[in-house]
């Protein structure tokens, strides 16, 4: 493993040789990045099929501990990172909303799976949601069914690279104000997504206007 | 363990017993028999009480769209083994009543809630008839052959080219939403109001007790669908009086899905890719049961070679399920991932044949009609060996001498979640659960597959019932399956690995078959109907995980409130195959 502090050090800021072991020079952002990519902490959290691959990642042959990431949290306050493993049912989906809406900033999700990153197999299925990304914004991608342990931690390291690439000015969450939670869908005759509600409104109104043309659907 | 032979069900002459009641199924390829809907019940208790087929092995619907009825079939079994006694009632579809069998066979308590969802039958004398699998409120029962889902395009696979014109579409450019979403005519967001889980809770309420001198409120708590001892997405609402438990309701559907749906639009051949993904710790065995369904409908076997290597996959998953099993049962009693790392270690090396033979760690989608898809790959031969005589025996009695008699599990295990062998029969528990209540039925036995009868292996079996037996019986199967492996890796005989030429379209003739074999946590059975057509008309999964919950509430009653994850984790359902 390198050194941390040399992984840290800015080259363009010279120290005197004989200090080198004493202090290193560095930015907030780096710092502040390489705490949080190596403490990325995701949530206890399993759906499906991939979820058994996410804990054979976490045993001791494929060990995300190597990461920093082997703290699963079962409680949504304690987690950076969901890991969406498994198929998105409607059932279940708003759930997935309320406990990502728990979560505290900064959070990041990982779509596990073709079932999480868009319906996968079971797409057509009438209760299965296409895609995690339908309802809450996903930060990695991984395809596979189910991926490979090795799939989820190539997905892991891309997410902190991904960490690496922020900058402290311009993350959402030391913006003003408190973000937005994303509205949870209700269960109704299929599933509501209340951010779809004026559109549903418009076709119903649309649908009422000319019931003759709804009739030859 | 002797068994005296059951009557076959052609010699039971039902029709003298129940003159006008009963006929005989006559549709070309069927069996079984047509009970009609006000003597159900009378059949039932008659054939559980002096036919001897007292259990109730499953129960689904089929919808018979063209005909105008649906029709519910029920699979009894004799303890002694043999064949099924199927019966049938039908229903008209625009009037679907039908009388409920809980007060006969308590094991149907699930699958008739199951059929009510999704089908839309109602049960007269069910005393829980709510949607099992989809939410109170949904629009519709779908898996009737006239509703069609959101992303519905043709009623079955291969559909026409999806990219005419080399143009290609998806499925949400077809809905006005881009969503998998379908609302009924006239619905407003405004002119609904949510369900929420009122219908759930209703029952539970908080109840005082009379008498007491302290005022006491039952309270009601919920674990799940996000829990970490769930196995999954798993909800369980308990009533609790103190920390007793004073009632117990599993609520699933979180994973539902659409299984069965998505089955009777994809071709025969389409569905083994999907049986993988039911219970997904043990996809090889569930391949098996489906491959056998088909094979008795298309009349064929598969060589000599193939049956062997069928055999030494699903014991080897077998092995692999009670290692995860016990691993994480020992999580719910809290020794937190240390025993579960030792049994991942050793399933990890089954895995590493199942991705050598079959090209995928889990989902070996490794089984054709008639066949497998590939031979072994060269080398795997002597890594089996090594793995089934020399290294998993030693670490099976490893993990026994570790966990057996450690007393924290001795003491939190025994005397809990009993269930007696009279409730596992009634309530159709299946697998290591039946058989730790001294029930020795075992499919493998019972009614042997592929080429069980040629092996000599022990049904295992404990007498208590307890969570601890539960435990203990997944070591005595592990041990067994080794004896199973060692024979069949000695006489694995060479040729051919698949009959005739493989072929991505299966010609299935008409009519009706049931597989099922004993997967590691129960039987499981595949009840396919054809009517010659690429696809199945009817593909039902009776799935142990999801029937073998009946009794889960039954088992907790009187335990404390932290017995429940152990209970659940002795059960060891797998959500999967528990919703579909």
């Amino acid at each position: 493993m390198t050194n941390p502090a040399q992984e840290l050090m800015n080259p363009a800021l010279p120290v005197p040789a004989d200090m080198q072991t004493n202090i290193f020079i560095t930015t907030l952002d780096k710092i502040y990045n390489w705490s949080r990519r190596n403490s990325c902490w995701p949530m206890m959290f399993g759906l499906a099929c991939c979820a058994i691959e996410m804990i054979c990642t976490a045993a001791s042959r494929y060990d995300l501990s190597r990461f920093g990431m082997e703290v699963m949290r079962p409680s949504a306050r304690q987690a950076d990172l969901m890991i969406v493993s498994g198929t998105v049912t409607k059932k279940m989906v708003p759930q997935i909303v309320r406990l990502y809406n728990q979560m505290p900033e900064p959070k990041y999700v990982l779509a596990m799976g073709a079932c999480a990153s868009g319906g996968g197999p079971f797409k057509e299925g009438y209760n299965v949601v296409s895609g995690m990304d339908k309802y809450v914004p996903v930060d990695v991608y991984v395809p596979g069914c189910p991926p490979t342990p090795q799939a989820l931690l190539h997905g892991l390291i891309t997410l902190q690279k991904k960490i690496d690439g922020q900058s402290i000015m311009t993350v959402p969450w030391y913006q003003k104000g408190p973000s937005e939670p994303i509205p949870v869908p209700i269960l109704g005759p299929d599933i509501i997504d209340p951010r779809q509600a004026p559109l549903l409104r418009q076709l119903a109104a649309q649908a009422a206007a000319a019931p003759v043309a709804e009739a030859k659907e | 363990m002797a068994i005296a032979p059951a009557p076959t069900a052609t010699d039971l002459k039902l029709e003298e017993r129940f003159p006008g009641a009963v006929a005989k199924d006559t549709r070309k390829n069927y069996t079984g028999y047509i009970v009609a809907a006000d003597k159900l019940i009378e059949v039932a208790t008659a054939a559980r009480d002096q036919l001897g087929y007292t259990y109730l092995s499953s129960a689904t619907a089929v919808d018979y769209l063209e005909e105008g009825k649906l029709e519910m079939v029920y699979h009894l079994y004799n303890l002694g083994g043999g064949p099924a006694l199927m019966l049938k009632a039908q229903a008209p579809r625009d009037d679907a009543v039908l009388p409920s069998l809980v007060s006969v066979f308590p094991g149907a308590d699930l699958q008739e809630r199951e059929a009510w969802d999704l089908f839309g039958i109602r049960f007269t004398g069910h005393p829980n008839l709510k949607r099992i699998l989809m939410w109170e409120g949904f629009e519709g029962h779908p898996m009737r052959k006239d509703w069609k889902e959101a992303y519905y395009e043709e009623d079955g696979k291969p559909f026409e080219a999806r990219w005419p014109g080399g143009e290609f579409y998806r499925a949400e450019q077809n809905n006005p939403f881009g969503h998998n979403v379908k609302y009924p005519g006239g619905f407003t967001v405004e002119g609904w109001t949510p369900e929420g889980d009122k219908a759930l809770y209703a029952g539970m309420g908080a109840i005082t007790e009379a008498g007491s001198a302290m005022k006491t409120d039952h309270i009601v708590v919920n674990l799940g669908p996000q829990h970490p001892s769930t196995h999954g997405v798993f909800r369980i609402v308990v009533t609790l009086d103190g920390e007793t438990i004073v009632d117990l309701q599993p609520v699933m559907g979180y994973l539902h899905r659409n299984h069965e749906k998505i089955g009777e639009r994809n071709t025969f051949l389409q569905n083994i890719p999907f049986t993988d993904r039911l219970d997904y710790i043990s996809s090889m065995s569930n391949n098996l049961g489906y491959v056998l369904a088909v094979e008795k409908l298309m009349g064929i076997k598969p060589p000599e070679r193939a049956e062997y290597l069928r055999v030494i996959m699903v014991e080897l998953t077998r092995i692999c399920n009670h290692l995860w099993a016990i691993g994480f049962l020992l999580n719910d009693l809290g020794a937190f991932f240390t025993p579960a790392l030792y049994a991942i270690k050793e399933r990890e090396l089954i895995l590493d044949v199942f991705e050598a033979v079959s090209g995928s760690r889990m989902m070996c989608n490794y089984m054709r009609f008639g066949g497998l898809v590939r031979d072994l790959p060269a080398g795997i031969e002597a890594r089996l060996r090594e793995l089934i005589y020399e290294r998993l025996p030693r670490k099976i009695d490893e993990l026994d001498g570790y966990l057996t008699n450690n007393e924290i599990i001795r003491s939190r295990c025994l005397g809990v979640g009993v269930l007696p062998r009279e409730q596992a029969i009634a309530y159709s528990m299946a697998g290591p659960v039946l058989r730790a209540s001294g029930v020795p039925y075992d499919v493998r036995r019972a009614e042997p597959y592929s080429i069980y009868d040629r092996f000599d292996f022990n049904v295992a079996l404990r007498e208590n019932g307890d969570t601890y037996d539960r435990y203990v019986i997944r070591i005595d199967e592990m041990r067994e399956s080794l004896k199973i492996l060692q024979q069949a890796m000695r006489d694995l005989p060479g040729g051919d690995i698949q009959t005739g030429k493989p072929q991505y379209q299966a010609r299935v003739p008409a009519g009706e078959a049931y597989g099922r074999v004993e997967n590691p946590k129960g039987e499981l059975g595949y009840y396919v109907i054809s009517t010659g057509k690429p696809n199945p008309y009817r593909y039902h999964i009776r799935a142990p995980s999801f029937i073998n919950l009946t009794a889960f509430g039954e088992m907790c009653k009187g335990h404390k409130v932290a017995d429940v994850v152990v209970i659940l984790g002795s059960i060891d359902i797998v959500l999967g195959e528990t919703d579909r």
